[in-house]
C-alpha cells in the first residue's frame, strides 16, 4: 500500500515516498492509448509497417523482450492476436487475467502495474472494463502501455486493423462512406473507428435506435452523422461495420431485441442497398441471428475473418513501434 | 479552542465589508471577550487593546461560514480529522464549518453530535454538525430531529444518499418546518445515475464514461421545491446546486415565497466537464462538473443575488482512493484553501461581481440559511469571528502545502488572486499568513 501524504505545517513541501504522483506525466514513448490523439501521418506509418509484417516469416525485432498481457476482461481475438504478434517478433509473453491472479484479491490497477514493471515488463498490453484505465497506468509507469480496449472508450488496435483491412480492399480512404450499425454507445470499437476514419475525411454514418446511438455521438469527430433508418445508412455506403448489442454493458437499459432485429439486423436483402462492392465488417464476436444473419456473415462481401487475420501484422507493428522499431 | 481574549484585539486600518450591516467603508474593529466590542471610523476607537492587528490595505469581513464540509470523523481519519480539516478551513478564512453526517458510522444520534463538539476533537474553528435525516441515512425512518437539534445539530441531511421517497421527504420537511430546522438535500435521482462518473454530455460520450444527466439533479430539486411550497414553514436547503434546470426550480420556489435556500461550490462556478484531462480523478466529484451553459446560469445567479451561499463541499480522500480507474475513484475534492481565491479570481476579477457580494456569499448568506445567530456580521455584540484578506494578492496554490490531510484538488499549481491574511475565531487569531 502507498504511504499517505502527511499534512505539512511548516511550509516545506511534503516528502512524498509514495509512487502515487500528483502531477500528470507523459506516457512512455511508444504507448498507444487511443486513436483520438494520434496524427494521421503516424497512423499511416503504423499501417505501412504492418504491411511489411508477416507472421509466417518471424522477425526477431523484439527478441528477448517481455510483453505483459494484462487482461481484466475476457477476450478471444485481441488477446491471442497480441500474443501471436509478440511471439512472431521474438518476444516472451506473460498473460495475467483478472481471475486467478492477485487482482482477484483486491490488488489495485497501479499496484499490479508496479508489480509487472518490477518483473521486467518491456511492454504492457492492457484490456480493462474501465474507460481510461490505460491512461492511469501510463501516467504512473514508465513502460509503454498498449490499450487493448478500455471500457466504452477506445480500442485502438482494432481501429488500426480495420483501417488496414479497408485499405487492402479499397486502396484508399478517399471518397469512402462507412456505415456503422448497432450499439454505438457501448462500443469502444465505434469510437476508435470514428476518430480514425474522420482523420482521413471518410463520411461516417452511425445507425441504430436512440438508446444505442445517442444524437450526441455526432460530436465525437468531424464528418459523423446519425440516422435511425438502415436504408439511409446503407445507400451509397462502401463499408458496413456491424456491432454486437453488448447486453453485458446495458446497465439497466432495456432493449427490445425483437424490434432491434426487425429494424437493424443485416440481412442479405438489406446489404444489397449498399454499393455493389461494399464490404461487411464486424469486430467480433458475432451473434448470428441478432445483428446479422448467417448469410451475411458467411457471404461473399464479409471480411470478418480477414479482419481477424490482419490483426496479427497490425499488432506486430504496434508492438514494434512500442520498442521504437517503427 | 482557547478562551476569549479578555484584553481585546484591535483590527485597525482595514476596509470593513459587512453586508448584513450594510457597511463597506474604512473601519476599525475592536474585539473583546469573544465579542465585537466596537466598530468605528478609523482611529476613533478610544481605550486600549492588548493587541493590535494592522489591516492596512486589507479587507476585514465577518468570519466565513462553510455550509458543506466533510471532516471525515468519526471513522475515516485516514482522509481527514477535525483537527486537520479545521486547520485547512482556518487557512481558507473559514471560522465556522458545517459538517456532513456521512461518516462511518453515520452521525444519526445525539451521542455522535456531542462527540463531534467535544474539545478533544481539537477543532480550531467552530464546528456545527449536520445530522442524518434518516437512520443510517438509509432513507427509511426519520431520525429524532428534536433531540438532534437540542444536542446542537443545525440541520439534517442524508448527503450523498439523497432522500428519494416522496413520503419520507414530505415528512422530513414537515417535521423540520415545525422545529424551524432546515432539511438539506443532495439532489440526485440515484436511480438515473447508476455507474455514472461525470456529467452526461459530449465529453462523457467521447471518454466512454457513463454520464449523470442534468435531469437527475433537476427532477429531485423540482420535487423538493414543490413540497417546500406546499408545507407550512418547511425549510429546504439545496446542497451544491449545479444545473441551470435545478436553478429554475429554486427561482420558482423563492418567487412563491417558499423557504428555499441553496449553495454553489467554487468548482462549479470555475470548471466545466470539458476541463477534465486524461481521466484525472481530481476532476471527479458529485455533482459532477457540468456544461458551460450550466456554469453560465450559475454565474448569473451569483451576480443577481439568487444564490444564498458559496460552500466548498470540501471532500478529502487519501491518494490511493483517487489514483485508480476514473470510474472507481472516490467522488470529491478538497476546497477550503482555494474557495476565496477562486471567488475573487473568477467572480470579482473576471465577472466584475462586487467584493461586497462575494463577502455576503461567505458570511451573511450562509448564516441566514442555517440561522447561525451572532455570526455572519460584525455588528456590535456579534461573536468575534473575523476574516481578513488581501483581495489583490496574487499567489500560487501548492497542494503539497495544504493543511488538509489530503491533496485531491484540481487547482494544484493554479495562480490565483485574493489571499486570506488572518482568521480570527472568538477573538483569537487561529491563522495568519
Amino acid at each position: 500500500m502507498q504511504q499517505r501524504l502527511k499534512p505539512e505545517a511548516s511550509g516545506a513541501p511534503a516528502l512524498d515516498q509514495s509512487p502515487v504522483q500528483t502531477q500528470i506525466m507523459n506516457p512512455a514513448r511508444g504507448s498507444l492509448l487511443g486513436i483520438e490523439h494520434l496524427e494521421a501521418a503516424e497512423i499511416i506509418k503504423i499501417l505501412k509497417f504492418a504491411g511489411r509484417m508477416n507472421p509466417d516469416k518471424p522477425r526477431p525485432l523484439l527478441k528477448g523482450r517481455r510483453v505483459l498481457l494484462l487482461f481484466y476482461e475476457t477476450s478471444t481475438r485481441t488477446r491471442s492476436s497480441f500474443e501471436i504478434a509478440a511471439k512472431s517478433l521474438g518476444a516472451h509473453t506473460v498473460l495475467i487475467t483478472a481471475t486467478g491472479s492477485s487482482i482477484e484479491k483486491g490488488e489495485s490497477l497501479l499496484d499490479t502495474g508496479y508489480t509487472v514493471r518490477a518483473l521486467g515488463a518491456d511492454i504492457i498490453v492492457l484490456r480493462h472494463p474501465s474507460a481510461g484505465a490505460p491512461y492511469i497506468m501510463a501516467q504512473h509507469i514508465d513502460v509503454p502501455v498498449i490499450n487493448a480496449g478500455d471500457g466504452l472508450h477506445e480500442h485502438p488496435s482494432q481501429a488500426l486493423l480495420d483501417a488496414y483491412t479497408i485499405l487492402r480492399n479499397k486502396k484508399t480512404f478517399k471518397g469512402l462512406q462507412v456505415a456503422i450499425v448497432g450499439d454505438i454507445f457501448h462500443s469502444r470499437v465505434a469510437r476508435s473507428a470514428c476518430h480514425l476514419l474522420s482523420k482521413f475525411g471518410v463520411k461516417i454514418i452511425l445507425c441504430g435506435p436512440p438508446e444505442l446511438v445517442p444524437d450526441i455521438a455526432t460530436t465525437i469527430a468531424p464528418g459523423v452523422r446519425v440516422t435511425r433508418h438502415i436504408e439511409d445508412a446503407l445507400r451509397g455506403t462502401d463499408v458496413i461495420m456491424l456491432l454486437r448489442v453488448q447486453t453485458e454493458r446495458l446497465s439497466g437499459l432495456k432493449i427490445d431485441l425483437a424490434q432491434y432485429i426487425a429494424r437493424y439486423q443485416m440481412t442479405l436483402a438489406r446489404s444489397r442497398m449498399a454499393k455493389k462492392d461494399a464490404m461487411v465488417m464486424h469486430p467480433g464476436p458475432i451473434i448470428r441471428g441478432l445483428e446479422l444473419t448467417s448469410e451475411v456473415a458467411d457471404g461473399a462481401h464479409a471480411r470478418i475473418l480477414e479482419e481477424v487475420r490482419n490483426g496479427v501484422p497490425t499488432r506486430m507493428a504496434i508492438l514494434a513501434r512500442a520498442m521504437g522499431k517503427v | 479552542m482557547k478562551s476569549p481574549n479578555p484584553g481585546g484585539l484591535l483590527i485597525r486600518g482595514g476596509h470593513l465589508i459587512d453586508p448584513a450591516a450594510r457597511i463597506n467603508a474604512p473601519m476599525d474593529v475592536l474585539l473583546r471577550d469573544g465579542r465585537v466590542a466596537e466598530v468605528a471610523a478609523p482611529n476613533k476607537i478610544k481605550g486600549g487593546a492588548d493587541r493590535k492587528f494592522d489591516a492596512r490595505g486589507l479587507i476585514v469581513a465577518p468570519g466565513f461560514i462553510d455550509l458543506h464540509v466533510h471532516l471525515r470523523e468519526p471513522g475515516q481519519a485516514h482522509k481527514e480529522t477535525i483537527a486537520t480539516g479545521t486547520a485547512a478551513a482556518a487557512a481558507g478564512g473559514f471560522t465556522s464549518v458545517c459538517t456532513m453526517p456521512n461518516t462511518a458510522p453515520v452521525v444519526d444520534s445525539v451521542e455522535w453530535i456531542r462527540w463531534l463538539r467535544q474539545p478533544e476533537r481539537d477543532a480550531i474553528v467552530n464546528v456545527f454538525p449536520i445530522a442524518a435525516a434518516t437512520r443510517s441515512s438509509k432513507g427509511a425512518t426519520l431520525t429524532d430531529f428534536r433531540a438532534l437539534q437540542s444536542a446542537g445539530a443545525i440541520a439534517v441531511t442524508d448527503d450523498g444518499k439523497p432522500i428519494l421517497e416522496d413520503s419520507i421527504m414530505r415528512d422530513a420537511l414537515r417535521l423540520g418546518g415545525e422545529l424551524n430546522f432546515p432539511v438539506v438535500q443532495h439532489a440526485e435521482d440515484t436511480r438515473m445515475t447508476e455507474n455514472c462518473s461525470m456529467h452526461a454530455g459530449a465529453r462523457s460520450f467521447r471518454l466512454g464514461l457513463r454520464g449523470m444527466t442534468a435531469a437527475a439533479e433537476a427532477s429531485i430539486v423540482e420535487r423538493d421545491v414543490q413540497l417546500a411550497v406546499n408545507i407550512p414553514n418547511a425549510r429546504l436547503h439545496v446542497a451544491h446546486l449545479s444545473t441551470a434546470d435545478a436553478l429554475k426550480s429554486v427561482r420558482r420556489g423563492k418567487r412563491a415565497k417558499a423557504r428555499v435556500t441553496f449553495e454553489v461550490t467554487p468548482h462549479h462556478f470555475t470548471l466545466t466537464d470539458e476541463d477534465m484531462r486524461d481521466y484525472d480523478s481530481n476532476y471527479k466529484m458529485n455533482p459532477p462538473l457540468r456544461s458551460k451553459s450550466d456554469l453560465e446560469a450559475i454565474l448569473v445567479a451569483l451576480a443577481d443575488g439568487t444564490v444564498d451561499a458559496i460552500a466548498t463541499d470540501h471532500a478529502p480522500h487519501a491518494a490511493h482512493e483517487k489514483a485508480m480507474e476514473f470510474e472507481r475513484a472516490a467522488f470529491g475534492i478538497t476546497g477550503f484553501e482555494t474557495a476565496l481565491a477562486l471567488a475573487i479570481t473568477r467572480l470579482h476579477r473576471d465577472q466584475r461581481i462586487p467584493l461586497s457580494r462575494i463577502v455576503e456569499l461567505f458570511t451573511a448568506g450562509p448564516a441566514r440559511c442555517f440561522d447561525l445567530r451572532g455570526r455572519g456580521s460584525l455588528l456590535r455584540g456579534s461573536i468575534a469571528d473575523v476574516t481578513v484578506f488581501d483581495p489583490r494578492k496574487t499567489w500560487t496554490f501548492d497542494a503539497a502545502q495544504s493543511r488538509s490531510k489530503s491533496r485531491n484538488t484540481p487547482f494544484d499549481g493554479w495562480q490565483l488572486t485574493g489571499k486570506v491574511v488572518a482568521t480570527i475565531v472568538g477573538g483569537n487569531i487561529v491563522h495568519s499568513a
